[in-house]
């Protein structure tokens, strides 16, 4: 589709796609907002910037979007230095976090303004706005202004805005963050289909994992203006680097304790001399340490048993509450000696609340179990 | 004048949806003072100018009719819309790029600028009137710097004629026009402008396909402000204005104080009254597209 219309201008030749942040770097005053941050991103993949407000994350797009100067570092775009580019040079196309919909503009002039901002002649944009209104399922709008569309059909405009000058770069700022949890589950597999389509690269900023976590290839996960961790959502969730990342991207249970090596595991010594084990592998073997696993890896049952199986962590505890939550249950056990352990067991056939109080045993496999270096001060 | 039909024009249409509010009340003293001072003295002085005319109704068309096609009237008429479109012209060029500048800018710049707009507008019309003859007279302050440097012999005129009534009007309207601006841009979401760019747009694209258009209310609704004060203007063309400078306020200063002639002073009052609360209307209308174009 997208060989029919070849643009007749550009600002920019058209590129393939590829950015790289080489120690980009943004201070206001004394506070340094985004800290020498590097990101290598391949033609055609869907990158999400994560992270908790504040983390430097939308100054990061802001700055490869060009409308913030970075302090330091380079932004490359098929390898030419972009930093100092005027945005409107840059050929990207944008998502804004509340859409920015022109509102004395109607849809059809809405998903135009690029085109005809490139000075593309007018049978042309004509095509090629029908072409992204149907990529949107908008086609019936192009006569209605913003005020006249739901949140959900505002946010297709914004979207099909971005896309119809086909950019290689599509660069979202929380697109999605001012709709229904519904609303974004679907738009999201809309934007997901449409990357993939048009083999865009979309740099996607947002402080939603579930969000990031769905519909990225690559996750960088952002921390006081420090990139923590880059890799898969997968990775990222199932092998955090330290408990900041384990804690941003879901539920987690982090362990207190001692660690001694011992063997081919790394032993973690529980304030009540109860000993937890995890495979050894991050260099972490000595002295204060956190034991990592996801609430839904553990397993809860009723009454107390032993620990006989030696590739089993186990722990026992009594439940301190049961919350309902439709799919699942998620329990609280205290532990003696260490805080509550969060247990998510999936309401399938047959499963049933158990009461509070009662006492309970806690397995997990101990080659799920991940050693974390305790917070930093 | 315009100050009548908002205070006494908003409530009435606000109680016709909502319940009965107990805080209009507070709008009594206004209205009170309103009606007192300037719509009870106001009808008064139609009814009696109108009620004194002895003669029959077909005789006192006829003289209206005299009175509103003659030379001097039409003269001032023409000279009156003239520069109140002139002054209105100029004040929204001079005006259009410090509103802009104050939604924009920040630091201590803005407040220089808020001051310099607002403190004349909290002085007399007469004192700033007089201060720009001192400015402008032959031996004015200009006229002696241009000579002092040898770039003009003789003085210029630059008072007294419809240059000097031009300058002090837009200077008195200026605030006007800045103000009004300076609240329509306010309302424009600065992303708006952010995602133009990030588009592809130029600046000056921006400008032309966004935030022109979104300003457009704030000019249409600052220019009608400045009209409707200019037509009814009077110290300054009176006082910097030559003899070709007759507007018609001054014609019906003339009447009422030189001629004694309260008849046509109340015809062409009402002529004036007439033209402005047209223009309101219009104003009024202008001011809910705001909603309509939701840049509110």
């Amino acid at each position: 589709m997208a060989a029919d219309f070849a643009a007749p201008e550009t600002s920019v030749p058209a590129s393939e796609g590829a950015l790289e942040l080489r120690g980009l770097t943004k201070r206001y005053g004394d506070e340094t907002v985004v800290n020498a941050i590097a990101v290598s991103i391949a033609p055609g993949e869907f990158f999400s910037l994560l992270g908790p407000s504040g983390s430097g994350k939308t100054t990061t797009l802001m700055m490869v979007a060009g409308f913030v100067h970075p302090d330091g570092g380079a932004i490359l775009l098929d390898g030419q230095d972009i930093a100092f580019v005027p945005p409107q040079k840059r050929g990207f196309g944008m998502v804004f976090q509340n859409y920015a919909i022109f509102p004395h503009l109607n849809v059809f002039e809405n998903i135009a303004f690029p085109l005809r901002a490139r000075h593309w002649p007018k049978a042309m944009v004509a095509d090629r706005v029908a072409w992204a209104l149907e990529m949107v399922q908008l086609g019936r709008f192009a006569d209605r202004y913003a005020r006249q569309l739901s949140g959900g059909q505002q946010q297709r405009v914004a979207l099909a805005r971005a896309i119809v000058f086909h950019p290689s770069v599509v660069l979202m700022d929380e697109p999605l963050g001012a709709l229904d949890k519904n609303l974004r589950y679907e738009m999201q597999v809309e934007i997901k289909e449409i990357q993939q389509r048009l083999g865009m690269t979309v740099l996607y900023v947002t402080h939603d994992q579930e969000e990031a976590m769905s519909m990225s290839d690559r996750i960088a996960i952002m921390n006081r203006g420090r990139i923590d961790q880059v890799g898969p959502p997968g990775v990222v969730y199932e092998q955090p680097v330290n408990p900041f990342v384990g804690r941003f991207l879901g539920e987690a249970n982090l362990i207190e304790g001692t660690m001694t090596a011992g063997g081919g595991d790394v032993r973690l010594i529980l304030p009540t001399g109860e000993a937890l084990r995890a495979p050894r592998g991050n260099g972490h073997d000595t002295g204060p340490g956190l034991l990592f696993i996801r609430p839904e890896r553990v397993d809860i049952a009723a009454g107390t048993h032993a620990a006989a199986d030696p590739r089993l962590n186990t722990l026992a505890g009594k439940v301190r509450r049961c919350s309902f939550l439709g799919n699942i249950l998620r329990y609280a056990v205290d532990v003696d000696g260490i805080a509550p352990i969060t247990i998510d067991l999936q309401n399938a056939v047959g499963v049933s609340a158990l009461a509070q109080d009662t006492p309970v045993t806690l397995r997990w496999p101990v080659a799920d179990s991940l050693i974390l270096p305790p917070d930093p001060p | 004048m315009s100050g009548a039909v908002t205070i006494s024009g908003v409530p009435i249409a606000g109680t016709r949806r909502a319940p009965r509010d107990l805080t209009l009340l507070l709008m009594l003293p206004a209205l009170a003072i309103l009606v007192l001072l300037f719509l009870v003295p106001l009808v008064l002085f139609f009814v009696r100018t109108f009620m004194e005319f002895d003669g029959t109704a077909a005789e006192f068309i006829s003289q209206a009719q005299d009175l509103l096609f003659s030379q001097s009237y039409m003269t001032a008429l023409g000279t009156t819309n003239w520069i109140a479109l002139i002054v209105t012209v100029t004040v929204l060029l001079i005006g259009y790029p410090i509103a802009y500048y104050l939604t924009t800018a920040s630091g201590p710049g803005v407040s220089i600028v808020v001051l310099s707009i607002v403190l004349p507008y909290f002085t007399s019309i007469i004192v700033r009137t007089f201060s720009w003859m001192v400015l402008l007279g032959e031996h004015g302050l200009v006229n002696d710097l241009l000579r002092a440097t040898g770039l003009i012999d003789q003085p210029l005129s630059l008072m007294y004629n419809r240059f000097g009534v031009l300058i002090g009007m837009s200077y008195v309207l200026l605030p006007y026009m800045v103000l009004t601006l300076y609240a329509a841009m306010r309302g424009i979401d600065p992303s708006l402008m952010r995602a133009a760019e990030g588009l592809g747009a130029s600046g000056f694209y921006t400008f032309r396909r966004v935030y022109f258009p979104l300003s457009l209310h704030g000019v249409l609704s600052g220019a009608l402000i400045v009209y409707i004060l200019s037509i009814g203007f009077f110290i300054t063309p009176a006082l910097m204005g030559g003899q070709h400078d007759i507007m018609i306020a001054m014609l019906i200063d003339r009447a009422l104080e030189v001629a004694v002639d309260w008849p046509s002073a109340a015809l062409m009052s009402l002529t004036l009254l007439a033209v402005t609360l047209v223009l309101y209307a219009v104003y009024y209308r202008i001011t809910d597209i705001r909603r309509v174009i939701g840049a509110r």
